[in-house]
Formats: C-alpha cells, structure tokens, sequence
C-alpha cells in the first residue's frame, strides 16, 4: 500500500483532494437534503457506507422522500449503478485479486475510474484508483454526515435553495455524457417521456419509462467504422 | 412514509446490488468481453436516467408543478456547467439563484 502514496505525483493528488472536498460539499447537501425531505437522520449516512456512489443515494433519497415505492427507488437507484459493470471491465487490473479486489470494488465511482484512466502509465493509474477511492470514500461520509447535523439545524432548506441544488448537480455531472447527437436524442424523448408521467404515475416509474428514449438513440444504419463514443 | 424496516431492508439491497456490479467487472474480466455496443446502450441508460431525473426534479415536486425559482436556479446551473465552470460553483448557483429568487417572493 506504501508504494501507492509513493507513485501517486504531487499535481494529481492535488487534483484528487480538490475533486474529494468537491464531493464532500455535495455529500453534506445529500446529508441535508435527506433530512430536510423528512428522512431519518441515519439513512443517508448508512446509504453513504453501503452504496457509495452519490447519484443513485440522490435517486434513492429523492424517490423515497417523494413517497415512492421502497422497491422502485431500489430497481431505479440500482438501474443507475449498472454503469459499474463496464467500469469494473475497464479498471478490473488496477483493482488486484484477493483481498484488494473485494476492497478496491467498493471503491469504484465515476471520479476514481476517470481519473486511473487519465493517468499514462499503470502505477500511475492504480496509484490514482485507490488515492482517489479511499479519499472519495472518506470525503463522502464526513461531508454527508455534516450535511446531516448541518441540516437539522436549518429549519427552511427551500429557503436556502438546497431543493435546486439537487437536480443541478446531477446535470453537471451528465452534460458532459451528452457528448454525442444519438445521446442527446434518446436523452430528450427519455426526458419528455418522464415529464409527461410524473403528474400521472406513481414517484419512480417515469424516470424508469424514460429508458425508452434509448430506442429513440438506436440508429438503424449504422457503419462499423464510425467512431467510438467517449461516455463519463 | 415507509417505515424504518423498510428503509433499512432497501438500503442494504441497494448496497448489495450495487456491490455485486462493481465486483462483477473485475471478477470477470479475464473471462468475458463486453460487445461494444451492449456497454453503448448500458452507457446510454444511464445518461437518459440522469437527464430525466432532472428534469422531472426540477420541475416536480412529487405530482405538481414546483414553482418558478427551483427549474430557474437549475438553469442557471445549466448554463454554468455548460461553459465548464467549476462544481461547486454550479451547485452554489443553483441554490443561490432559487433562493434569492425566494426571497424576492418568486414561488
């Protein structure tokens, strides 16, 4: 483990901390988001332990506190982590085997896996997985746990605007995925899909039809030397 | 609301879950190669879910319509992450615009 705080350069371990008090400021409003919806004080702090990946705790959070079905906000929240299965293809050599494998998983979110694979050379790259993850980790849970003590103390998050906070980070951590024509495409119909249930479907459902829109993305021509789309 | 059981029982499912994806890759890798397309459609799932999730968030609040400040506090942050300004200061603009616009008596 040494060798890793060893490799990792001074530069990237200073984008690191950045990116993990960044993460942490957004984990304190997950915290008090939470509790300012009504949810119980220890939930997203266990969610924040066990799931540890800030998108699908939002959802979670998101579509319990509107009420929603336990069952769909897990179904939706796990639809999102589903990204990790190819995430896991592409760092599955920095992870290790063993003990290091069942660890370094958990530590596998959108920001550790952007960063290895940034890095050029492997122990760069690994060194870059697990500063990262561990950092992130740790950032994650005190943030969270501080937006939670935070939060009770406001009486009026509205007020504060913490309601528009939420959907705006989740669609600065999207917009750079709409890189491409066929996204925005499936994007918009998923979208319009959703907005159009929401008055009439119980809460979570719109956002799981709005998986439609992929077809919307689909293109039936389609040359095998076109080039491969670049995905956060 | 659902009840603290309930809570507990998803929480643990949806950590599970989402270990058991992130274990998944690793564990597989050696074996299995992931056609290029089918990880395509994953990747794209995942960005069509985000999207309407914000825009239903932003402009619901359960079944009805929100109000004006939150869908415009979320288009200022739009705009800000569109010309790649920092994080923070995309999520602090959201909530300082809904809520000046609050304070202003904007619903």
């Amino acid at each position: 483990m040494r060798s890793i705080w060893r490799t990792l350069d001074r530069e990237l371990a200073r984008d690191i901390a950045l990116v993990c008090v960044a993460d942490g400021i957004v984990g304190a409003s997950l915290g008090a988001i939470a509790v300012s919806e009504g949810l119980p004080l220890w939930l997203p702090v266990l969610l924040s332990v066990v799931v540890f990946a800030g998108a699908a705790q939002f959802m979670f959070v998101g579509l319990v506190a509107a009420g929603g079905n336990p069952v769909a906000a897990v179904a939706a929240s796990l639809l999102i982590n589903v990204r990790h299965l190819p995430f896991g293809f592409a760092v599955g050599d920095l992870v290790g085997r063993g003990w290091r494998r069942l660890v370094g998983s958990h530590l596998m979110v959108d920001e550790t896996v952007a960063f290895a694979l940034a890095q050029r050379d492997a122990e760069q790259r690994r060194a870059a997985y697990w500063a990262g993850g561990v950092g992130l980790l740790v950032c994650w849970n005190v943030g969270v746990l501080l937006g939670v003590l935070g939060g009770t103390a406001i009486s009026d998050t509205d007020a504060f605007g913490l309601d528009a906070a939420f959907p705006a980070v989740l669609l600065a951590l999207v917009l750079p995925s709409l890189s491409t024509a066929a996204t925005r495409r499936a994007a918009a119909v998923g979208a319009a899909i959703a907005l159009a249930a929401t008055p009439f479907l119980p809460a979570g459902l719109p956002v799981l039809l709005a998986v439609l829109g992929v077809v919307a993305g689909l293109s039936p021509r389609r040359r095998s030397t076109e080039p491969e789309e670049a995905h956060a | 609301m659902t009840t603290s059981m309930t809570l507990v029982i998803a929480t643990v499912v949806l950590g599970v879950g989402t270990y058991a994806f992130r274990l998944a890759g690793p564990l597989l890798g050696d074996r299995v190669d992931l056609a290029p397309r089918v990880e395509e459609v994953l990747n794209r799932a995942t960005v069509v879910l985000f999207t309407a999730l914000v825009a239903t968030t932003a402009l619901f609040a359960a079944h009805d319509f929100a109000g004006y400040a939150r869908p415009a506090g979320v288009a200022v942050a739009g705009a800000l992450a569109w010309r790649k300004a920092p994080f923070v200061v995309v999520v602090v603009a959201a909530a300082a615009t809904a809520a000046g616009l609050r304070l202003l008596g904007v619903p």
